[in-house]
């Protein structure tokens, strides 16, 4: 199915051009570009107070920019905040769910606020709990749900109104490898669905995992842009080859290795050597007789450019 | 808009079906949320929007009322007549602070429901004004519990009770409009609010003329009588309800309440904004 | 990850003295501990009461405006209700000043509603704040916690107490010397309650619940004699009255203060400390059920 047949315009969901957020004294976000398209899973990385959240909340019309332009489904937030809210989904980062009311009853008084009528949200929430698998748990209240349970929740509502835009802010933080996968595959079919996905996240493989495009943010700016696939190549290498030492010794083997890399990485215990094809590189690594307590051989992932571009040492 | 038929799966969305609401629908979509969560937890609340101002009123018009030696200022009523009206308006008061109080603070900090809400369409201001007249909602059935139950203890003395109690309920808005305003600015665990209970609430309820009048007091104290929204509520509902007020002091009780009610709600609609969106 | 050597076992530092487990033969540790399960009790409360006093201090406006709400009642009785009432009939049977008959009750009603409310307020640390999730992961049991957030609040009464009794004897309402026994009085009255707020506190599933503790507070404080004799009700309806502890509570004040002591006083303080011991058993189990569940 094309997308004028459905009927989609294919002007950009969300664009921003030199965005910024300052707090008081603190800057946040430092002038930013980036378009999301209509249909498309958009992901913001970076470590903590990268201003990944700043730019999700200019967004989401609930913080106002301090300098540039930000249009989001073609309208200005400061003006038309409210316009763009009954239109788009907001997936907090803490769950603020009304823990007093059942599981029916927060997606149906949420619901509401969209101006939907009662008979819709009745049956958006039956529709909406089967999609999040809470059916058997419509009518319990919010507070003893699970951890995954309670998220699955505060997606189905931000459903409510069908949104065209999903916004999620580190959507699976805190949760376990079930809970995750689950939460994953939702998502996804979310996504086949036609709703644009705004995700946030500091885990690599979920970024892999669900994200057509994404950004790489540190320090309040943009510093790399593209697909998974496409960032990899761009900024690492395609294989990893990892070396194993007792730790402290490891260093003594790097002007040995040095010219088998494109880079070599110390680890307190190890070094990571960047190469196109690590089980070659490890062949002439025993050549040289370094001799490891064990190695590795891997395909390089987000992670690695991750920590590349915004180092290892931490933010907080 | 609205009432398509019931789908199975999700389906693609061409266009979302939230739209947005006037201010007025706005608030009265939020007030019905309020009204859902308030359904599950009504009983618990019935003590204190009913019984606890009858509880004084059989204590102190009865009890206390049966010690009184010196009536000369009852001027013919008893002493439950004549606090009846005035511990309304204590009763309406105190009732407005603390729903204006630890509530909204939470609805910030702890429940955070607030900061879900303008996720939605519904402005923060609009949010303001969906609180406030829910408030004044939850006053007005307190007034009228307790208009009731006075009558059986045959307090009222004549039907200017009708016109009591919307200006008790008034009174009791004029209080809460500054309190949801300084709640929304209030950072942290809600200790204000007790500080706020025990010097302004509790002495205004025992000074202000609720059980005793005023010219008992000695002179300096009473410029912190004037400026207490409790002895103007009281002086209009006893007003009413005992007559004895020429119309010049009661027009100027009435906009004393009047302006407190004004300058709390733009610093509320104010402070609401500023501290949802940042 | 280094798979070195395993840790070295160091004794705990976090434990001051460890909890003697030798075959049922507790040794030292004071009555308590050979009363008690030793699992659910490390003798550690205190160190409750040490986060309290911490948590206070950076809200001492709150701890000090307590001081004022009894105050506020003693002025308003003294300026505006003794003009109206005059004197009453103390309890030697001769007429006393209706201030010095209130007097005496406020001090012990404000440390029934100082007690019942701070204890009530671990609802807050049970339901929202886990702090005895993590108290508990320490060498503290149960008990501890029982014991110390009920100290606490007795402490915090005591100071109350203390205070108002200052300002009775300043505006010349106490001149007995029988009427420093008030402090001991307020503190039985303080420990019953907290006890009783403790197990409210557990017993509460939403806040909005706290209504039903009002309701059951505030007619006890307004209805105990507390502003008028017991010869305002009819003689039908005294022994309702006489059912609530603070009746007790106040009778004993008011005749200390007044220095007219007789023998019914044994029976309000039997009363009371049978209420206070019972309480604290109830509460004891009550946390340990919900902490441990």
């Amino acid at each position: 199915m094309s997308r004028t047949e459905a009927g989609f315009d294919d002007t950009a969901v969300v664009s921003a051009r030199g965005l910024k957020k300052r707090f008081d004294s603190f800057e946040a976000v430092r002038g930013i570009d980036f378009e999301v398209a209509r249909g498309e899973a958009f992901g913001l990385l970076g470590p903590n107070g990268a201003g990944k959240s700043s730019t999700m909340r200019m967004i989401a019309c609930t913080s106002p920019r301090t300098g540039g332009t930000l249009r989001v489904l073609g309208m200005d937030p400061q003006t038309h905040g409210p316009a763009i809210r009954a239109r788009i989904g907001t997936v907090p980062q803490t769950d603020n769910l009304d823990m007093e009311l059942t599981v029916r009853q927060n997606l149906q008084t949420y619901g509401r606020y969209f101006g939907l009528s009662r008979a819709h949200v009745r049956d958006k929430a039956v529709e909406l709990m089967e999609f999040a698998r809470l059916s058997d748990r419509a009518d319990d209240e919010v507070q003893p749900l699970s951890g995954g349970m309670k998220r699955r929740l505060a997606i189905a509502r931000g459903l409510v109104n069908d949104p065209e835009v999903l916004l999620l802010d580190e959507p699976t933080t805190g949760l376990d490898p079930q809970a995750r996968h689950l939460l994953w595959e939702r998502l996804f079919r979310l996504k086949q669905s036609g709703v644009t996905l705004i995700l946030t996240t500091h885990y690599m493989d979920e970024a892999e995992q669900l994200c057509d495009r994404l950004v790489v943010m540190d320090g309040g700016l943009i510093v790399a842009e593209g697909s998974p696939a496409g960032l990899i190549e761009q900024y690492s290498t395609r294989e990893v080859l990892e070396l194993r030492f007792h730790p402290g010794t490891q260093t003594r083997y790097v002007s040995a290795v040095e010219d088998l890399a494109e880079r070599v990485e110390v680890l307190p215990d190890r070094l990571l050597l960047y190469t196109k094809n690590a089980d070659a590189t490890a062949a002439r690594v025993s050549e040289r007789d370094v001799r490891p307590l064990s190695s590795l051989v891997r395909r390089s992932t987000l992670e690695d450019v991750f920590l590349r571009l915004t180092g290892r040492t931490l933010v907080d | 808009m609205a009432t398509d038929t019931p789908r199975q799966t999700l389906t693609t969305p061409v266009r979302a079906t939230g739209s947005v609401v006037g201010p007025w629908r706005a608030m009265a979509l939020r007030m019905e949320v309020l009204w859902s969560w308030y359904r599950r937890y009504w009983r618990a609340n019935l003590y204190s929007s009913g019984l606890q101002p009858l509880l004084f009123l059989g204590a102190m018009g009865l009890g206390l009322g049966s010690q009184v030696k010196d009536g000369s200022f009852l001027g013919g009523i008893t002493y439950l007549q004549y606090i009846a009206p005035s511990l309304l308006v204590s009763g309406i008061v105190a009732t407005a602070v603390n729903e204006a109080g630890h509530p909204v603070l939470s609805g910030f900090k702890w429940k955070q429901d607030y900061v879900a809400v303008v996720a939605t369409p519904i402005t923060p201001q609009q949010l303001y004004g969906a609180q406030l007249l829910w408030i004044v909602l939850r006053l007005s059935i307190s007034a009228v519990i307790y208009g009731l139950a006075a009558a059986l203890f045959g307090a009222w003395t004549g039907p200017g009770v009708l016109l009591a109690l919307p200006l008790a309920v008034f009174t009791g808005a004029a209080c809460a409009a500054p309190v949801m305003a300084f709640a929304a600015v209030t950072r942290g665990e809600g200790h204000a609010f007790v500080a706020l209970n025990r010097f302004v609430v509790l002495p205004m309820t025992l000074f202000a003329g609720t059980f005793f009048p005023v010219d008992r007091l000695p002179g300096p104290c009473l410029p912190l009588v004037w400026i207490s929204p409790i002895w103007h509520g009281n002086e209009l509902v006893r007003a009413v309800t005992l007559g004895g007020l020429s119309p010049l002091p009661a027009l100027g009780h009435a906009l004393f309440l009047v302006a407190m009610l004004v300058t709390g709600m733009l610093a509320g609609r104010r402070s609401f904004y500023r501290r949802l969106v940042i | 990850m280094t798979e070195g050597t395993p840790p070295t076992r160091i004794p705990a530092a976090g434990v001051p003295h460890a909890r003697p487990a030798v075959a049922g033969r507790p040794v030292g540790g004071g009555p308590l501990l050979r009363m008690l399960p030793s699992s659910s009790y490390a003798g550690l409360s205190f160190r409750l009461v040490e986060r309290s006093v911490l948590l206070y201090s950076r809200a001492w406006l709150v701890l000090v405006s307590g001081v004022f709400e009894p105050l506020f009642y003693l002025l308003a009785f003294r300026v505006g209700f003794s003009s109206l009432i005059g004197d009453v009939t103390g309890p030697d049977g001769r007429p006393m000043s209706y201030v010095a008959f209130v007097a005496p009750a406020l001090l012990v009603a404000s440390a029934m509603n100082g007690a019942v409310y701070e204890t009530l307020s671990i609802f807050y640390k049970l339901r929202f704040d886990r702090l005895y999730d993590a108290v508990l992961a320490t060498p503290m049991g149960t008990l501890d916690v029982a014991i110390g957030e009920i100290s606490w609040a007795v402490l915090r009464s005591g100071l109350y107490a203390t205070a108002f009794l200052g300002v009775m004897a300043a505006m010349g309402l106490a001149t007995s010397p029988w009427a420093l026994l008030l402090i001991p009085t307020a503190l039985l009255i303080a420990t019953a309650f907290a006890a009783i707020g403790m197990v409210c506190a557990t017993l509460l599933r939403s806040s909005s619940q706290f209504d039903y503790i009002h309701a059951v507070v505030m007619p006890m404080f307004l209805f105990s004699t507390t502003f008028y004799p017991m010869s305002v009700y009819p003689p039908s309806l005294r022994w309702l009255v006489e059912l609530s502890p603070l009746y007790h509570g106040i009778e004993l004040a008011r005749g200390l203060s007044a220095g007219t002591l007789d023998p019914t006083m044994i029976g309000h303080v039997g009363f009371l400390a049978v209420l206070a011991a019972g309480g604290l058993y109830v509460a004891s189990r009550r946390i340990g059920k919900l902490l441990l569940s």
